[in-house]
């Protein structure tokens, strides 16, 4: 059991802010402030430091993007700070913009409709805040589906492999999913990271650039 | 030229006839209301009727116009504007500022003390002493002895008489053709000054166009709202219930779980299709990121793979809208009908105007006419002042470009 994470929940709608507290309860957490607007969530951040932030898109007063450009905000003030952004769209540009921050660690991005799969929510929360990342599988889809260099030059395994990986699975994950060894998954990455021209370094940084360069392809 | 007269005279005579119907009564009227206008304005009393008789030009011009159509020739629209209120006061105040209205009431003087006893003239000059002359032997017979024909000649045989009959057969058939001019000239004159000038026409045009504007804008803003009612009331809630049913699994005995899971299958197969739905109906990239974004979002969605070389300012909301769902409709196009492999999409903001092009590999001949998608999006983009065109050879390949001038946000 992973340690509880004390959450900060920013939602404008009270049904779903009701419902997120409940599904982190559920898995051990605690969401120590549920606010319902933009200038809420950081003040709430500021007062009880949390653990992470799991924020809305659209939130008021504009209802447009205001919970994304807190959730910015708050990651250029910390880049530390670990964001969970929920998104009722499927959106390049948002994630993208997430994942500049504080070169994508700590950040994810997800539909809010992976919110009733609980257990791989769940998963997804720890992830985001133990430093990983997390990109929503509706949006690697779509990247994958552009097949533009440099991912042009990728076989479709290792599409997958890095489509994996962008969902911030672990490397015993992926190979589960695939049914390989683990050192299969390893292998793969590894020719990912050269193919994409990655220099050698701590590994797991060298896959958020990978998920980056994805992403701005 | 025969054919002409045999067609014309009725429909001239019809329109002359119906003239004296018109004038005379409006004459009457003209002066009682006149007069007693201006005999009641020391007591005020007269300013309502003679502000009446002011306006009297606008029934008889719309009356007037319909008349026009006796003589087989189209009818000309009315040349005043709309009120912008309600009310019989707004009504009359604009009415009483508008040149046509005070064009009517000359043609509604000239009409009541001038045409139609002019019209009267000619009918009688034209038919009635033809007539009359025509009609000599049977006048004669009724009378006896003797008689006098259109007042003027006294005759007393047959021989007279049939000679009267022939004359007026020659002098019938010889006025008919100038009376039908004379009725052509009278319908000319009405024509001048009952249709609206070049410049009402141009400004009726201005406001057809403004009207299209508010329409399109107003149908812009009913999606915008059918997209926000959705997003704030069916898709929380489908979450929400999505989310119930994935803790309900969780704690659920074994056989239970099962049935659990294949509703929580359904729930988010809806949650699927309701977001695809409201990304169809306006998505929110566009809003929060602006064309460039939110094309290079529709390339990403397109079935074709597409190459995007897109790099634009923001624009108003109706430029950016129109220009985003004309791409996409393109693009679903070049998945549907094209039978391309590959797409290309460009966009350019140059001298005040915003170029966008969508080509593709396919096998070309798309006809913009035959489906109706494209036509709505030239319509869309007319409104702005813009322009689509689509170049389809056969055998390909297709190239769309809009354009649309405009600045930047």
């Amino acid at each position: 059991m992973p340690h509880a994470l004390k959450i900060v929940l920013a939602e404008d709608s009270v049904l779903l802010r009701e419902g997120l507290v409940g599904v982190l309860a559920r898995f051990g957490h605690e969401v120590v402030a549920a606010v319902g607007d933009a200038e809420a969530l950081k003040s709430a951040v500021e007062s009880y430091g949390p653990d992470l932030v799991v924020t809305d898109v659209r939130m008021p007063p504009g209802l447009t993007d205001e919970g994304l450009r807190a959730a910015l905000d708050l990651r250029a003030a910390n880049p530390a700070l670990p964001v969970l952004v929920l998104s009722q769209y499927v959106q390049r540009a948002y994630a993208a913009e997430l994942l500049d921050t504080g070169d994508g660690a700590g950040v994810g991005y997800l539909l809010k409709d992976r919110i009733g799969q609980v257990e791989q929510f769940a998963e997804a929360v720890e992830r985001v805040a133990a430093g990983g990342t997390v990109v929503d599988p509706e949006v690697v889809r779509q990247l994958l589906r552009r097949r533009r260099d440099p991912l042009a030059a990728l076989t479709p395994r290792e599409r997958e492999v890095l489509g994996l990986v962008a969902e911030g699975r672990s490397n015993g994950s992926i190979a589960r999913e695939l049914v390989v060894t683990e050192a299969a998954v390893g292998k793969h990455i590894g020719n990912i990271l050269g193919k994409l021209d990655l220099p050698p370094a701590q590994e797991s940084h060298r896959r958020v650039l990978a998920v980056l360069a994805y992403l701005r392809a | 030229m025969i054919r002409t007269v045999v067609r014309d005279v009725p429909r001239s005579v019809a329109y002359l006839l119906s003239g004296v119907l018109v004038g005379a009564p409006l004459m009457a009227a003209l002066l009682v209301m006149g007069t007693l206008g201006l005999a009641l304005t020391p007591v005020l009393v007269g300013l309502p009727l003679l502000a009446l008789v002011a306006l009297s030009g606008v029934p008889v011009g719309a009356l007037e116009r319909l008349r026009l159509r006796l003589l087989g020739s189209g009818t000309p629209t009315a040349p005043h504007t709309t009120p912008a209120e309600p009310g019989l006061a707004a009504w009359a105040r604009l009415r009483l500022t508008e040149r046509a209205t005070w064009r009517e009431l000359a043609y509604t003087f000239l009409l009541g003390f001038l045409l139609w006893p002019l019209d009267v003239l000619v009918l009688v000059g034209a038919l009635g002493v033809p007539g009359a002359l025509m009609g000599a032997p049977l006048q004669l017979s009724v009378s006896g002895g003797d008689t006098k024909i259109a007042k003027l000649w006294l005759i007393d045989t047959y021989g007279q008489a049939l000679l009267c009959t022939a004359t007026g057969t020659v002098l019938l058939l010889a006025l008919l053709w100038p009376l039908a001019l004379y009725a052509r000239a009278r319908a000319a004159l009405a024509r001048l000054l009952l249709a609206p000038n070049e410049a009402e026409d141009r400004r009726r045009l201005a406001e057809v166009t403004r009207s299209r504007a508010r329409l399109v804008a107003a149908f812009e803003a009913e999606r915008r709202r059918i997209e926000r009612d959705l997003h704030d009331g069916a898709q929380q809630r489908l979450v929400s219930l999505s989310m119930t049913l994935g803790l309900l699994r969780l704690d659920a005995p074994p056989e239970l779980a099962d049935r659990l899971a294949s509703a929580h299958r359904e729930a988010d197969q809806v949650l699927v299709e309701l977001r695809e739905l409201i990304h169809g109906i306006h998505p929110q990239v566009l809003a929060d990121y602006g064309l460039t974004d939110a094309l290079a979002d529709a390339a990403d969605r397109s079935a074709v793979p597409v190459e995007v070389d897109v790099d634009l300012p923001r624009f108003p909301e109706s430029v950016e809208s129109a220009a985003y769902f004309a791409v996409r409709e393109a693009l679903a196009n070049i998945g549907r009908h094209s039978g391309a492999e590959r797409a290309w999409l460009g966009g350019r903001y140059e001298d005040g105007r915003l170029r966008v092009q969508v080509r593709d590999d396919g096998l070309g001949g798309a006809d913009p006419s035959a489906g109706t998608g494209l036509t709505g999006l030239a319509d869309r983009l007319a409104v702005l002042d813009g322009t689509l065109s689509v170049h389809s050879p056969a055998g390909g390949p297709t190239v769309l470009s809009l354009e649309i001038p405009c600045p930047t946000r």
